[in-house]
């Protein structure tokens, strides 16, 4: 089933693999296309902010290219849904730890950091397929189970949020968060563009997801 | 628990796949974009698709095999990313930043760094502060030159660099490479495992991931390279040449006790 009056956005702002992303979407029927500009956001339903890099060129790109009034209005003015996807997530944060400190979108109150090499044998980048611990079975995790492998890779994420903003985490040496879900926000940290089957189901929940104020 | 990887390597030679054995005889096995719908199918954990092309020498003789644009890899990389649902790494012939780009806005996760790491290093810390360290794969080809003296070779096997795997990868992390594609030019198509004790060499010395490459003829041959230290083994022969190459490789891989994703 699909949502008829979804139309995805996927935010182009110069940071990774986008083509990915929009594959994804296109492959489970839903209407996407690429936001070129801040202001292509007005039309779109659902938003998904993508993302392969670092923290701090990151947010430099959102600031410099003018996306963030745009965010602020379609996502937390209007409610729009929104899924942050990797760098996608960690830039809700009030700070990143990349390459030294830098301020993020302060949409989730809480800090990204590196993960912590914990034990001997453990190798940071953390790549590969992991279990998602899902915490909330609605929203991104419905139709997945309690746990399920999705694709990782990445050196930094949030290490502690509030419980109630939690919807998935995952251990690697340390027990991190790999799912968050605040209101209309949703992200994750692992790539459900990359994780097949599960990945497909996950984007497919997102957008049956209806926007706050719709 | 993070599972251990088992991934199929596809070699690029001018618009065809090939099969490769010492990193010299190339034989012709398909088409670029087939195997890769197939891995799809078959959910494999993630895909390495290193371009081997020979600048202005694409063969001619197989038409059925090959895809329509064979001048261009890229558009090869379009194609297969538009079928695989998969974690991609992109590799051969990348030489500067925007080589980089181009292959991650067109659906690569991950890059692979040889001959140009060596070349010129600081690429490898240019492009970990662009696309961050997960996206960089220093890949590191290796020679024995007799009584276990290791040596790097670059530009598919052609020259000898001078300098020790070992110090080398630990030369490649130190600059920001966020995984090691470690490959035994020895082993390339041999059948007889993956040299160990390379694997093991390596591993010890670096705390960022490595790929085990080279030599594998067997299922019982991915076990013994996570033993030595790799975090995700790799092969490309046996992938060809074999059916349901995924299914075999991972169940030997649990009757060793070790994790991985059996979906």
């Amino acid at each position: 089933m699909t949502n008829a009056s979804a139309q995805v956005a996927v935010i182009n702002y110069g940071m990774g693999n986008l083509r990915s992303v929009v594959n994804a979407f296109a492959a489970i029927g839903a209407p996407v296309t690429i936001a070129q500009s801040p202001e292509q956001l007005a039309q779109a339903s659902h938003i998904v902010l993508p993302g392969v890099g670092a923290f701090g060129d990151g947010m430099k790109n959102l600031q410099e290219m003018g996306w963030i009034p745009s965010l602020e209005t379609e996502v937390r003015a209007k409610g729009k849904p929104f899924l942050g996807i990797c760098l996608g997530m960690q830039l809700l944060a009030t700070l990143g730890t990349e390459h030294g400190d830098c301020k993020g979108l302060g949409w989730i109150d809480g800090i990204v950091e590196r993960l912590p090499l914990t034990e001997p044998t453990l190798r940071i980048p953390h790549i590969g397929w992991n279990d998602v611990e899902f915490r909330q079975t609605d929203g991104l995790g419905q139709n997945l189970g309690d746990r399920r492998d999705f694709y990782f890779v990445h050196s930094y994420a949030f290490l502690d949020l509030p419980d109630e903003i939690v919807s998935g985490v995952t251990i690697h040496g340390c027990t991190f968060i790999s799912s968050l879900h605040q209101d209309n926000l949703y992200a994750v940290q692992f790539h459900p563009e990359k994780s097949q089957k599960a990945g497909l189901m996950m984007l497919q929940n997102f957008i049956q997801v209806e926007g706050n104020h719709a | 628990m993070l599972k251990v990887r088992l991934i199929p390597v596809l070699l690029l030679r001018n618009g065809l796949l090939v099969r490769s054995e010492g990193f010299q005889t190339h034989q012709i096995i398909g088409n670029p974009i087939h195997e890769v719908k197939r891995f799809n199918e078959w959910n494999v954990d993630e895909l390495i698709y290193l371009d081997i092309s020979q600048a202005d020498d694409y063969d001619l003789r197989r038409d059925d095999h090959k895809v329509k644009d064979l001048t261009d890899p890229l558009a090869i990389l379009d194609e297969v990313s538009q079928t695989c649902f998969m974690p991609l790494t992109w590799g051969g012939r990348i030489r500067h930043l925007e080589d980089i780009r181009q292959r991650i806005h067109r659906g690569a996760d991950k890059v692979t760094l040889n001959s140009a790491a060596v070349k010129t290093p600081q690429l490898i810390t240019e492009a970990a502060q662009v696309f961050g360290s997960q996206a960089i794969v220093a890949s590191i080809d290796v020679k024995r030159q007799g009584m276990g003296q290791y040596e790097v070779w670059i530009e598919g096997g052609k020259t000898p660099t001078g300098l020790h795997p070992v110090q080398w990868a630990q030369e490649v992390e130190r600059l920001g490479a966020g995984e090691i594609l470690l490959n035994s030019i020895d082993r390339d198509g041999s059948a007889q495992g993956y040299d160990l004790d390379l694997i093991q060499a390596v591993a010890a010395a670096t705390r960022i991931p490595i790929i085990a490459c080279g030599g594998v003829g067997r299922y019982e041959h991915y076990a013994p390279g996570i033993a030595a230290g790799a975090s995700a083994v790799a092969a490309a022969n046996i992938w060809h040449f074999r059916e349901l190459s995924d299914r075999g490789g991972k169940r030997a891989l649990a009757k060793a006790g070790i994790p991985v994703r059996l979906k």
